[in-house]
C-alpha cells in the first residue's frame, strides 16, 4: 500500500502571502482575499516534492502534510 | 406532562429552586461511576449546546485521558442572540446543573470544576453562585466561576478553554479538541447547561427525560423558552408560544447557525435534534424564529449576516474578509436592489468560504445563508431598491 498525504492549512497561523498557490497551482489557489483554497483529496505522487516545499517555503509555517488512511477524508 | 422534564417544580416565577427542596423533589443525587457514561451513551444525550455532539463518547474519551486530572467546564455563556433557555435554567434550576457536573467530576475523575458563565447574564451568575453556596464543602472547593464575553464565538468550547487559559475567547486550533487537551493541558469535558441538567436527570431515572429546552423568538404571542417532548412539531411549538399574530412567511429552525424553512413545510417539522438531522437540518440551541409574512426576508437575513460578520474573532482571513464581503453582497441587495452579479458572488462565496475557519463560525454562517438563498430564491432575485424615507 502506498503512502498518500493531503496538505492541512492552520487557518490562524495562515496569513493569506499567497506563495503556496505560487508554488503548487496544480492543487493550490487563491480566493478573492488571497487566502489558499486547496484541491479535496491526496496528493499525487508527482506533486509530492512540490507539496514537501510548499510546507517548508510557508513564510508563517502554516501548512503540512497529513498521512491519509482512505480516499474518502476532505482535504480542508 | 410528567415530573421528569427539567423546569418541573414550584413556578419559574419564584426564582431559583433551594437545595432543600430540590433534594425534596428530585431525591439526593445518586452516586456517579464508570456505568453512568454507559448509561448516558445508551440514553442517546447529545450536547444541547448547538453542536449535538454524543455526550456518552465525549465523555468516554475525558475519562481515558483523565487520570484524575479533568476538568469540567460548565458552558453557560449563551451567545446566541435569541437563546434564552440556558439562562432560564441557571436562574431557576441552579442545583440540577451543579449535579450535572459534580456528576462528570465523580465519574471523570476531574479535579476542576468551571461555570463559565455569560457576563452580561447577571442574574443567572449570581443564582449559580448562591446554589453553589448551598453545597458541601467538599463540592464547593472544586469549583470557580468564570465570566463569559458577551460575544458569539466565545460559548465555543475551544473559545472558552483559550479564555480560561489565557484570558482571551477566541477559538483555537483543532485538533486537539478540548476533550484532548484543554484547560491547563488536560483533558476537558466542556458541556452545555442544559445538557448536564439532563445528565442529572438521566443518573436519577435511567433513562432520557424525552423533552427539550427551546427558545421561541420573532412573530410568535408568547416569545420565550419552552420545554417539549421531544417530537413535537414546530407548528404545536408555535401554538404553545401562543399562536402567530400574522400568518408566517418561513421558519428559522436552529438560531443563526441554523437554516430557514418554508412555513408550509416547517409547520411538520419535529423538534428533535436526531429526526431533524435526518432531514439534513439542526436543532443547534434550540432556537425557533417564526419570519412574519410582512417583513422582509433579504433585510432580515440581511440583518444575522452582518452580525455574523462582525462576531467573526478575526483570527482567519476566509472567515474574516469572507463574511464580510457576504454581508456586505447583501447590505447592496438590500438597499440598491437586486444584481444579478451579487447573487453569484453570494453563491460563490459562500461555498468557497465554507469549511475554510479554525473554527465552525463561517460555516454555520454560510449555512445559514445558503438556506436563505433557496427559501428566499425569489426574493432575493428580485428585491427592489428600499428607499431611506426621510425621518
Amino acid at each position: 500500500m502506498t503512502k498518500r498525504f493531503e496538505l492541512r492549512v492552520d487557518r490562524i497561523k495562515c496569513d493569506g502571502r499567497g506563495l503556496c498557490a505560487e508554488i503548487l497551482p496544480e492543487r493550490i489557489r487563491l480566493d478573492d482575499w488571497g487566502y489558499p483554497i486547496i484541491a479535496e483529496g491526496p496528493i499525487p505522487d508527482h506533486l509530492l516534492p512540490l507539496a514537501q516545499r510548499v510546507v517548508e517555503d510557508c513564510p508563517v509555517l502554516a501548512l503540512g502534510l497529513r498521512r491519509v488512511e482512505s480516499r474518502t477524508r476532505s482535504s480542508r | 406532562m410528567n415530573e421528569t422534564r427539567l423546569l418541573a417544580g414550584r413556578d419559574l416565577a419564584m426564582g431559583a429552586e433551594g437545595i432543600a427542596e430540590h433534594v425534596r423533589r428530585l431525591g439526593r443525587l445518586p452516586a456517579a461511576g464508570k456505568s453512568l457514561i454507559d448509561l448516558l451513551a445508551r440514553s442517546g444525550l447529545t450536547g444541547r449546546g448547538g453542536a449535538a455532539y454524543p455526550v456518552g463518547l465525549k465523555w468516554r474519551s475525558v475519562a481515558a485521558e483523565s487520570h484524575g486530572s479533568a476538568v469540567i467546564v460548565v458552558n453557560g455563556a449563551e451567545g446566541e442572540p435569541h437563546s434564552k433557555k440556558d439562562r432560564l435554567l441557571m436562574t431557576t434550576r441552579p442545583h440540577l446543573i451543579l449535579d450535572g457536573a459534580f456528576l462528570a467530576a465523580a465519574a471523570l475523575r476531574a479535579r476542576q470544576v468551571i461555570l463559565y458563565i455569560g457576563e452580561e447574564h447577571y442574574a443567572a451568575r449570581q443564582s449559580m453562585s448562591r446554589a453553589l453556596a448551598e453545597r458541601t464543602a467538599e463540592e464547593r472547593r472544586l469549583v470557580r466561576i468564570v465570566a463569559a464575553p458577551a460575544r458569539y464565538v466565545a460559548g465555543n468550547s475551544s473559545a472558552a478553554v483559550h479564555l480560561i487559559n489565557a484570558g482571551i475567547a477566541t477559538p483555537t486550533t483543532t485538533p486537539p479538541s478540548s476533550h484532548e487537551r484543554g484547560v491547563d493541558g488536560a483533558p476537558t469535558l466542556v458541556q452545555n447547561v442544559e445538557t448536564l441538567a439532563h445528565i442529572a436527570m438521566i443518573a436519577r431515572i435511567g433513562q432520557a427525560t424525552g423533552t427539550v429546552l427551546i427558545t421561541m423568538a420573532g412573530g410568535v404571542n408568547r416569545p420565550g423558552v419552552l420545554e417539549v417532548k421531544t417530537g413535537t412539531t414546530v407548528g404545536e411549538a408555535v401554538a404553545l408560544a401562543g399562536g402567530a399574530p400574522e400568518p408566517a412567511q418561513a421558519v428559522l429552525v436552529g438560531g443563526y447557525f441554523g437554516q430557514w424553512i418554508e412555513a408550509t413545510q416547517a409547520w411538520a417539522l419535529p423538534v428533535d435534534p436526531e429526526a431533524l438531522r435526518a432531514h439534513g437540518l439542526t436543532l443547534g440551541c434550540g432556537v425557533i424564529g417564526v419570519l412574519p409574512a410582512s417583513r422582509c426576508a433579504v433585510c432580515e437575513v440581511t440583518g444575522i449576516m452582518r452580525y455574523l460578520a462582525n462576531e467573526s474573532s478575526a483570527q482567519c482571513g476566509p472567515c474574516f474578509f469572507g463574511l464580510r464581503a457576504l454581508a456586505d453582497a447583501c447590505t447592496r441587495i438590500a438597499q440598491r436592489g437586486t444584481d444579478p452579479n451579487d447573487l453569484l458572488r453570494l453563491q460563490r462565496w459562500a461555498s468557497e468560504v465554507r469549511g475554510r475557519g479554525g473554527c465552525h463560525h463561517p460555516d454555520g454562517a454560510v449555512m445559514f445563508l445558503q438556506s436563505a438563498l433557496k427559501t428566499f430564491a425569489g426574493e432575493f432575485s428580485r428585491h427592489p431598491a428600499h428607499v431611506r424615507r426621510s425621518a
